[in-house]
């Protein structure tokens, strides 16, 4: 199992929750297995052509994943995911 | 360069902080710092800021009072609804420390002023309330070489980082290389922010202003952290240097302040 760290505006997809669970070998199964307990989640996340939008960031544990393999990236039991989107209000 | 007398006492519970001393008053004296936003973070930020005795401190804002705004921009006072920001924001720093000098400038930041904005300060404080101009006053950092501390917030939710690409760290566009087009998230007025949140931003970020003036303690320059109020969790991330970045890359596209930073309150 790995942690997902859901970010404030994400969370009305999430019900709310700030944190939730989920199976998965690499950071693209893990976006289709949220998007099937959290439908609409991944347009959030990826744009039409299926790639993370830009102004969204993923960091398994402390590592953004676009240093690492993208949505390539694999994960394993007890990793964390956080899923930072670019916030601007001051 | 010497403290007075009452200096030294207004400032004794820093200066008898081996980590700041006279040495370290005198280089918070001299220090110019220029707060993007007398809003919800510059605020906090600048209240911090004057009291510690910061020399010189900028505010530029185009705003002026509004009654919603005092839920959260301690600046300002039911008394000075109305008021440009920038003005009613310099009556209470020079209140709680008449010895700084306090500039105030009425006026948004766009391309063309913020160069000549940026030269009279060595450091700017982001408290903007948009993407266009967060994109814009890192690029300007970038141009003039100004240290830059960054916060930004939403909702319950806290971001801060510096940003110090002269000093061989990431730009803001290596966090994040590109805005989200208009109309994906709510807008400012729409999404609602905790008051107390944007005081806790405001006040790291005149922290982390105040180590960089300083030199001390560990920067936030390759650390993004983030902070979530309803769970109470800090997370610092590491934030590298984009190798492909448009700006502070190897072989960058923007080289001047030209590109489009159209204005928007939108994310």
């Amino acid at each position: 199992m790995i942690k997902v760290r859901i970010p404030t505006p994400l969370r009305p997809l999430t019900k709310g929750q700030g944190e939730v669970e989920a199976q998965a070998k690499s950071i693209a199964d893990m976006i289709e297995t949220l998007n099937g307990s959290y439908p609409g989640i991944k347009d959030r996340l990826c744009d039409e052509t299926g790639e993370l939008r830009r102004f969204v960031n993923m960091y398994v544990n402390e590592e953004d994943i676009r240093f690492l393999k993208g949505k390539e990236t694999s994960l394993k039991d007890g990793d964390e995911v956080s899923i930072v989107p670019a916030i601007a209000g001051g | 360069m010497e403290l007075t007398e009452p200096q030294i006492q207004r400032y004794s519970r820093q200066i008898i902080l081996s980590e700041v001393g006279g040495k370290g008053q005198i280089k918070l004296s001299k220090a110019k710092v220029l707060l993007i936003g007398a809003g919800g973070l510059g605020s906090p930020a600048g209240l911090y800021l004057a009291a510690a005795g910061v020399g010189t401190i900028g505010l530029v804002d185009g705003d002026v009072v509004d009654l919603s705004n005092l839920q959260r921009q301690i600046l300002h006072s039911t008394a000075t609804v109305g008021m440009p920001k920038v003005e009613s924001g310099r009556k209470t720093l020079t209140a709680i420390n008449p010895e700084i000098t306090v500039n105030a400038y009425h006026q948004l930041v766009d391309a063309d002023n913020i160069l000549p904005l940026f030269k009279e300060y060595d450091m700017v404080l982001d408290g903007s309330d948009n993407f266009s101009t967060r994109f814009l006053v890192n690029d300007a950092c970038f141009f003039a070489k100004k240290t830059l501390i960054s916060a930004s917030m939403f909702r319950f939710e806290g971001q801060l980082t510096t940003i110090k690409p002269h000093a061989g760290y990431p730009c803001y566009r290596c966090l994040y290389p590109e805005p989200p087009p208009a109309g994906l998230v709510p807008n400012c007025q729409e999404a609602g922010v905790l008051g107390a949140l944007a005081g806790t931003m405001g006040i790291l970020q005149a922290s982390e202003a105040i180590k960089e003036i300083l030199g001390i303690g560990e920067t936030m320059a390759d650390r993004l952290l983030i902070y979530d109020a309803l769970e109470m969790k800090f997370r610092k991330v590491r934030r590298p240097k984009d190798p492909a970045c448009r700006l502070c890359g190897p072989a960058p596209t923007i080289t001047n302040l030209n590109s489009d930073y159209t204005v928007t309150c939108t994310i």
